[in-house]
């Protein structure tokens, strides 16, 4: 039998690793409230983000803020060029279409990454520190750290989606695009607002999932099946869900360490979007904007 | 050379029987299949599995295989089909990635990532090499052949037009009556059948299988195989397999005379421009270079109306 403390330790590590989850969940979750398409490219926009902030960090010699934003804003920026210059052209043809556009889309990004980067794993600098332990119960720094950096995204996010006149008519047009189109709000700008939201919010993710470990051009696709599975247990289409749906995933992944060999992590979320798609297509908080 | 011809032909034609398969669900049915990888993957460890560790006989590994893949097909598409399309294309991707997942861990059974090696090929050892291609070569042209056959009846069937009704408008075939649900599995377990034994079949021809062959890349080629002859249209899947295999190749001699690139960078432009052309394709033409051509059934001349007195 595994020791209360031990339990207590994976569900910390859980909760830990499902708030960072969140924040490429969100950013998937809400391009699809949108644009009504699963995004796959986010895999290669969270790898962007993690190489802006490996360059911005270990290249130029930035402090880990400056960095994580650089993440943020470089993947936001790809995201609008990208879909600015090949999957608005798919949309018309199907969320179908769409869907398998954003798979070649991801490859290709993929692939000028290697072209630059190689495909070397590359870590960043960043100073090594003692674990705090409270009780029984180890945190490192260094998650504490992505943890606030994640709630203050994600704080960020639902201040702009509740409060700006942006963020409300983002909402709208997540909400019924038809009504939206007739109160006036465009939809073009709409859809580049939250791509550079959605692609910025995946290439943070992708940044602080590779703090904790190291990054190289596969870094975001291995992520993308708890992502997807995140979003999904929430409810697809849900910003409030993928938050829920990550911590869900996060500590379901971190739980099944009692039995399971830790590389099966990712096979967990697909388990999580099958039981979720059987007994519950809408997830937990099923399909709402906001 | 010839040997290195043959082996080409060797797979294109196992592309050309993935691109047959799927395309009973993409081309016919409009379903999106995003993990078609990982049901060839299934195909293959079967196969490979039942042969090396069972001692069964290779046709009895590939016809296992087969029935392994169509069942593992029909359960992913039982707990999607009612769902909106998009999640079909989330879980067939997650489906692909968990096999891999599998297949890299699971020491026990498939060797992790080291790969099975020794998987026995028909006469290998007994024939020459050369022989041994040719001879394999006729099997999988065989099969293609067999599977082409079969796909035109199936085209031709009412079960055919069922699946066409079902992409054009759901809801129009099941106010006909038609059980769309079950078609839609049913659909889904014959293509995942395919590539099953495609697995099967690229695995007894190499001996060796290991996760790294199963990445996401390959089913980008078979949608791109799809696409080159034209959506829908099986002549074109097979057509469009050997174009695929053609450029791959093309691309294998071209750009190692690339000045001052490294190996890792001529794979990446490689694999850039396989996804570039994908791209292009799905842009500017959706349904393919030879589109399918409508059935036209003989429309009776409309009565003429007779005024009465």
């Amino acid at each position: 039998m595994p020791s209360l403390a031990e339990v207590g330790q994976l569900v910390v590590n859980g909760v830990m690793a499902g708030t960072i989850l969140a924040v490429p969940a969100i950013g998937l979750t809400a391009i699809y409230a949108v644009l009504r398409f699963p995004n796959f490219a986010l895999a290669s926009h969270a790898t962007i983000g993690a190489f802006a902030g490996y360059v911005a960090n270990a290249k130029l010699g930035l402090p880990l803020l400056p960095s994580v934003a650089m993440a943020f804003v470089v993947a936001g920026g790809v995201g609008v060029v990208s879909d600015e210059t090949v999957l608005k052209r798919f949309r018309p043809a199907g969320y179908v279409t769409t869907a398998i556009a954003s798979i070649a889309l991801t490859i290709a990004l993929e692939n000028v990454l290697r072209f630059i980067f190689g495909n070397e794993l590359r870590g960043y600098d960043l100073p090594i520190q003692r674990d705090f332990r409270i009780g029984a119960i180890r945190v490192g720094p260094q998650q504490l750290d992505n943890l606030a950096i994640a709630g203050v995204a994600m704080a960020a996010l639902f201040g702009f989606l509740a409060f700006t006149r942006t963020g409300k008519a983002m909402r709208a047009v997540a909400d019924n695009p038809m009504l939206a189109a007739i109160k006036g709000i465009d939809a073009d700008t709409i859809a580049r607002v939250v791509n550079f939201v959605g692609m910025g919010l995946a290439g943070l993710g992708g940044m602080l999932i590779g703090l904790d470990t190291t990054i190289d051009p596969l870094t975001g696709f291995r992520s993308i099946l708890s992502v997807f599975a995140a979003a999904v247990v929430g409810g697809l289409g849900s910003i409030p869900g993928a938050l829920v749906g990550a911590l869900t995933v996060g500590v379901g992944e971190e739980l099944c360490l009692l039995f399971l060999s830790p590389d099966y992590r990712s096979a967990v979320g697909f388990v999580a979007i099958l039981l979720v798609l059987t007994l519950r297509p809408r997830g937990i908080l099923g399909q709402r904007a906001f | 050379m010839e040997n290195y011809l043959i082996a080409m032909c060797v797979s294109a034609g196992i592309y050309a029987l993935m691109a047959l398969g799927v395309n009973v669900v993409w081309g016919f049915a409009g379903m999106v299949n995003l993990g078609l990888v990982g049901f060839f993957a299934v195909g293959a460890y079967a196969s490979a599995l039942l042969t090396i560790k069972a001692h069964w006989a290779i046709a009895g590994g590939m016809a296992a295989a087969t029935i392994v893949a169509a069942l593992v097909g029909a359960v992913v598409a039982l707990i999607t089909v009612r769902l909106r399309g998009d999640y079909l294309a989330i879980v067939t991707l997650g489906f692909a990635e968990t096999i891999r997942i599998v297949a890299s861990n699971a020491i026990w059974l498939t060797n992790g990532t080291d790969g099975l090696s020794g998987i026995p090929g028909p006469g290998r050892g007994t024939l020459s090499p050369e022989m041994f291609n040719l001879v394999y070569l006729a099997i999988v042209g065989v099969i293609v052949a067999i599977a082409y056959v079969m796909n035109e009846r199936l085209r031709a069937s009412p079960f055919g037009r069922v699946l066409r009704a079902i992409r054009d408008d759901e809801q129009v075939a099941a106010v006909a009556g038609k059980h769309v649900t079950l078609f839609k599995v049913k659909a889904f377990a014959i293509s995942s059948a395919a590539l099953g034994l495609a697995g099967a079949l690229y695995a007894h021809y190499t001996s060796y299988i290991a996760p790294d062959i199963f990445v996401p890349l390959l089913t980008l080629y078979i949608k791109l195989a799809l696409l080159a002859g034209g959506l829908g249209n099986d002549r074109g899947a097979i057509v469009g397999a050997f174009a695929v295999v053609f450029l791959l190749e093309s691309t294998r001699f071209v750009i190692p005379y690339v000045p001052g690139i490294t190996p890792v960078q001529g794979a990446a432009i490689r694999e850039f421009l396989i996804a570039a052309f994908l791209l292009v394709m799905l842009r500017y033409k959706p349904t393919g270079l030879v589109p399918e051509q409508p059935t036209r059934l003989p429309v009776p001349p409309a009565p003429r109306y007779q005024p009465t007195a």
